[in-house]
């Protein structure tokens, strides 16, 4: 049996199911209202969300279960007094201290929690940077929304800003420094300054059993780096398109990522009316279209970034994603076969599976 | 001037008020009758007026029956009602 979190436009729901068939909704909640991101950390076994109530802005919950009592976590703001106020929480993501979870969000923000998402502190260093540089948002906002923990280094992430960039950091975020070198930016005059440049990192994913190789989906590019974020190759060439928004790895292969196209900044569908996920096993010298049970005619869909979700590994890993038309499909062997999930759901904006 | 007028919540507000509606609470403009509400109620943090002490987008805030907004003056005894734009999508 398989557990989903799914947020979408219209709530959070719970779907369970096996292999091969449609899942069953087992719950919703937020009924009605936007549900950025839900994960489940597998440590407490207790469930957040992250909503963005068009009335009363962004908020993060934490509940034992879905259909349960909701808890608001607190601390989820910026300080009062400010020009700036929190526009929304785009992921939160397991540290590799006990206990301890990062959240990432708009504008440009990166929240740490220490009990396991009940209180957070905003991460000062990082909201200096902020403060004194100019970032420009991308068409999302401005959104802090991949948080790249590194195995067995609880010092070290690299985040990534849509259009701020890749930041790292090596003391825990007590100090931050770019990452960004070989990134080009086809939207922007090739003179621009480097340190104007407005870096529209679309997605981030480490390799955990190669930890310095980082994959990116970026803004018209796909991106490797192997010295933990401090310098970019692309590795697009053989995609039908190299813009899109999520991407994902095999925990197992650092050599794997799986990207799902999408034509063009100016028109962010599935290309061709085609749906097809690619899978490179050569760190991105090969792309391998994987479209088998996908639909392949009239197909127009778009794949937000966090809705592509995993689970295990190898020959048997489970891939999950979602798009903003309410479909939600699934492989269960590494994107070679896919089956639909669920088709009706509201816009799919996360997916996460439960450990 | 410190004046004591009534706050009207509703929906999730409310619950996040002690599940009450209506609340007599002091102070001499909409903003700082909405901070003296969320000292009493610290639930309410955030909800109605953000980070910045502006009251937020989608949300409307009527004096009597009139817009109003973070500066508008209270008097006693007016009722300041607090409520959902009619919004969506």
């Amino acid at each position: 049996m398989t557990e989903l979190l799914v947020g979408t436009k219209k709530g959070l729901f719970a779907l369970e199911g096996e292999p091969g068939a449609p899942f069953e909704i087992t719950g919703r909640a937020f009924a009605g209202e936007p549900v950025d991101f839900a994960v489940r950390d597998p440590r407490s076994r207790r469930v957040l969300a992250t909503t963005t109530s068009p009335f009363y802005g962004p908020k993060i919950f934490v509940s034992d279960r879905v259909v349960g009592d909701w808890e608001q976590a607190e601390g989820v703001a910026l300080p009062e007094g400010g020009e700036e106020a929190l526009a929304r929480i785009w992921v939160i993501a397991c540290g590799e201290a006990d206990g301890t979870l990062y959240a990432g969000g708009d504008p440009g923000v990166l929240f740490a929690s220490g009990d396991g998402g009940a209180s957070w502190e905003l991460n000062t260093p990082l909201w200096e940077h902020r403060l004194a540089e100019e970032w420009q948002p991308g068409g999302g906002g401005l959104c802090l929304h991949s948080i790249a923990t590194w195995p067995g280094e609880p010092q070290k992430l690299a985040v990534g800003v849509s259009a701020a960039g890749v930041w790292l950091t090596e003391d825990g975020g007590a100090s931050w420094r770019r990452g960004n070198d070989g990134i080009v930016p086809r939207y922007l005059p090739e003179a621009t300054p480097v340190e104007n440049r407005a870096l529209c990192i679309h997605h981030l994913e480490r390799a955990p059993r190669r930890p310095e190789r980082l994959f990116m989906q970026f803004h018209g590019g796909v991106y490797r780096s192997d010295d933990a974020g401090a310098s970019w190759s692309d590795i697009g060439a053989g995609l039908p398109s190299d813009f899109g928004f999520p991407l994902a790895v095999d925990p197992s292969d650092p050599d794997s990522a799986f990207v799902i196209p999408l034509v063009a900044d100016m028109d962010r569908v599935t290309p061709d009316g085609r749906v097809r996920v690619y899978e490179t096993r050569d760190a991105g010298q090969s792309w391998t279209p994987r479209g088998d049970g996908l639909p392949q005619r009239d197909a127009y869909l778009t794949v937000l970034r966090q809705a592509f979700a995993w689970a295990g590994e190898g020959d048997s890993m489970q891939l999950y994603f979602g798009a903003t038309s309410g479909e939600l499909f699934a492989s269960a062997n590494a994107g070679a076969t896919w089956w639909t999930v669920a088709s009706r759901l509201p816009p799919v904006y996360s997916v996460r599976v439960l450990d | 001037m410190r004046t004591m007028a009534v706050v009207c919540v509703h929906g999730p507000l409310r619950k996040l008020a002690g599940d009450r509606a209506e609340h007599r609470t002091e102070g001499a403009t909409v903003e700082e009758l909405l901070r003296a509400l969320e000292r009493e109620h610290p639930g309410l943090t955030g909800w109605i007026l953000d980070e910045r002490g502006l009251i937020r987008r989608h949300i409307n805030v009527f004096v009597n029956g009139e817009r109003g907004r973070e500066r508008t003056a209270v008097e006693p005894g007016d009722r300041v009602e607090v409520l959902p734009a009619i919004t969506g999508g």
